[in-house]
């Protein structure tokens, strides 16, 4: 990707125009930029904020989600990546700062109300439950029925055809529908939540931490649906501490640090060994590499 | 691309069948049928199943209503003692006020379903544990069945619903018989039959169901989907409420009386039963049928020792023996099925 900074991803990657047939208009003029463009991004938040009793959360912190895009939100535990989340998915409203979708202000009520708007949030732990089936599991809360009145039922027949088809377009490879959720890997159940997400018609699809706990195969695959799903032109909220994870794949990198933001950068304005070293909190990690450097041959303190 | 996991291959034909909720209740049935078949030819024979059927038929209907609220994660130790309560409710009203029954039925219903209401209300509100709540429940009941049936006879029962208007007609509905291949069965079986496939139908095709099953696995993650949890267990105690008042109308009119302190005790075998049929006590896993056929177990054993000629006090002992099989064959299903594989 060699794209200036500035240019949409998508441009360069040939993916799904994001505003039609018609060419993108790129910052006609640099001044008022974000107001010139053809498609406002997904989501925006400006200078937002979050305290909770004496404690500021996050500061100022601002980002946007494009359509088709992947904006990787990067910080050590502690940095406020999950009140960001929250302020994204609906759950808290921020204290300060605005919140946009499709360039005009918004406010949830829920995360209910912000699924509905097209923000599906897919969380590490309360992503599914384990005893019931991939298929139960894929509709639960929006279960597609038959019939009506007493005789409304469950589209069972329907719904294992429908997760059998939206897993292999996909590409996720799971042979059996009706096999508990638990059995699966985590790789496996993120995959998942991300295919039920893109299923009911999320527009951004935020992910937290989706491969924090995973080995190295399991994550590889989470990052590959991930990009199933960009492809598809959503925009994708990636929440990871990890920056080999989050290079590869990301078009736009928020770094946070103890409740503010670091900066934020486009593919082209930084390197993954900035961005590894921007996490470490740069001469930290220099400082670390060579306490740890020096400690290794004993040498000639030994008689 | 492929991304199948090469041990998944485990899943075998004979390993799903394995999981099935019910298996352990059928092995069992099959087994106690077996062992008093050989002992007692009476228990065999059609007359035979039709009197251990009976019993099997009262405790099947509320077996299955518990396991669904236990499949919900919730118990209620007050649904035994509400049996009585609503059977009182009925005698009193059609005897001692001049109700007909059907509207001394329609009386006692609302009371069943007002007591499930307030069992799922303050469990969903309070966060307590439903064990707590109902058990609280059950003692408030057990007090006010003898204090209520004391001050109105000055006995520890009431009856004489034979005379009241409409008796005929909800006997023959509720506590009649039928012949089947010259053979009577009470019609209770039918219900319970009714019973067992409606909630059957409800777990595994309906939305309901699917919200049941997510409720009990994990309640915050079926909020997060955007399942009314609250509104789905409340309305599961309002059921058990219903099964309560449906059961306690049969012995009723079964017996035109009824004892102040009926029903007590039998919570635990509701909820046995359930647990026999594949219940797990951690909700989310069960299955209406194993509950009707763990109640089956039980009829069997009742009636079987009888035939058997033994003497009745071993029941108790074999009902614990049963519970300890089931819950050891639960918990290793459970263990395969949240096997976290990463």
């Amino acid at each position: 990707m060699t794209g200036t900074d500035g240019v949409p991803a998508d441009a360069a990657r040939g993916g799904p125009p994001p505003g039609g047939p018609g060419p993108e208009i790129v910052a006609a003029d640099p001044g008022t930029g974000r107001a010139a463009q053809a498609a406002p991004p997904l989501l925006e938040v400006r200078a937002v904020g979050k305290t909770f009793g004496g404690v500021i959360a996050l500061r100022d912190v601002s980002t946007r989600v494009c359509q088709g895009e992947v904006t990787c939100v990067l910080g050590d535990n502690g940095a406020g990546k999950s009140t960001l989340i929250k302020i994204l998915s609906g759950m808290h409203a921020p204290d300060s700062g605005e919140y946009l979708l499709d360039g005009a202000p918004a406010a949830f009520t829920s995360p209910r109300d912000a699924m509905d708007q097209g923000i599906a949030t897919v969380y590490q732990d309360l992503a599914m439950i384990p005893l019931m089936s991939v298929w139960r599991n894929f509709f639960l809360g929006s279960e597609p029925v038959l019939g009506r009145g007493p005789l409304r039922r469950f589209d069972v027949a329907g719904a294992r055809r429908v997760v059998r088809e939206e897993l292999r377009s996909m590409g996720i490879d799971i042979r059996d529908v009706d096999q508990p959720m638990g059995t699966l890997s985590g790789g496996e159940r993120q995959s998942v939540a991300i295919a039920r997400a893109v299923h009911f018609g999320a527009r951004v699809l935020i992910l937290d931490e989706p491969t924090s706990a995973l080995g190295v195969k399991q994550a590889g695959v989470v990052l590959r649906y991930i990009a199933q799903a960009r492809d598809r032109g959503l925009g994708v909220v990636f929440i990871t501490h990890n920056p080999h994870h989050a290079y590869p794949i990301g078009d736009r990198f928020l770094l946070l640090n103890r409740g503010t933001s670091l900066g934020e950068y486009g593919k082209a304005g930084i390197t993954r060994e900035e961005l590894t070293s921007l996490m470490a909190g740069g001469t930290e990690l220099e400082r670390l590499a060579h306490e740890l450097d020096r400690g290794e041959p004993p040498g000639p303190a030994y008689p | 691309m492929t991304v199948a996991d090469e041990r998944l291959a485990r899943t075998g034909a004979a390993r799903r069948l394995l999981v099935r909720p019910e298996l352990g209740a059928v092995v069992g049935a099959v087994a106690v049928f077996a062992f008093f078949a050989s002992q007692s030819a009476t228990f065999r024979s059609i007359e035979g199943v039709a009197n251990w059927l009976d019993p099997a038929s009262t405790l099947g209907i509320m077996a299955v209503a518990i396991a669904l609220l236990m499949i919900g994660g919730e118990f209620d130790l007050s649904a035994g003692v509400l049996t009585g309560t609503t059977g009182l409710i009925m005698v009193i009203l059609a005897t001692r006020y001049g109700l007909s029954v059907w509207t001394a039925m329609l009386v006692s219903l609302a009371a069943a379903l007002l007591v499930g209401f307030l069992n799922g209300l303050i469990v969903v509100r309070t966060g307590l544990p439903s064990f707590i709540v109902t058990l609280g429940t059950f003692l408030m009941l057990q007090g006010v069945n003898l204090g209520v049936t004391k001050a109105l006879t000055g006995t520890v029962q009431v009856g004489g619903l034979r005379g009241a208007e409409g008796y005929e007609g909800a006997r023959a509905l509720l506590a009649g018989t039928v012949q089947v291949g010259g053979t009577d069965f009470r019609v209770a079986v039918l219900w319970w039959l009714g019973v067992t496939a409606l909630a059957t139908w409800v777990l595994m095709r309906t939305r309901a169901g699917n919200r049941i099953f997510a409720v009990g696995g994990d309640a915050r993650a079926a909020r997060a989907a955007g399942v009314p949890a609250e509104r789905t267990k409340i309305a599961l105690f309002m059921t058990a409420a219903v099964a309560a008042w449906l059961v306690g109308s049969i012995l009723a009119l079964r017996f035109t009386s009824v004892q102040a302190n009926s029903g007590i005790g039998q919570e635990f075998v509701y909820i046995i039963a359930a647990v026999i049929g594949g219940c797990l006590l951690t909700g989310g896993y069960g299955s209406a049928i194993g509950a009707a056929i763990g109640a089956v177990i039980f009829g069997m054993a009742d009636k079987g020792i009888v035939f058997a000629g033994w003497d009745a006090d071993w029941f108790t002992f074999f009902l614990g023996a049963m519970l300890l099989l089931a819950t050891l064959a639960n918990r290793l299903v459970r263990r395969y099925a949240e096997e976290v594989r990463r």
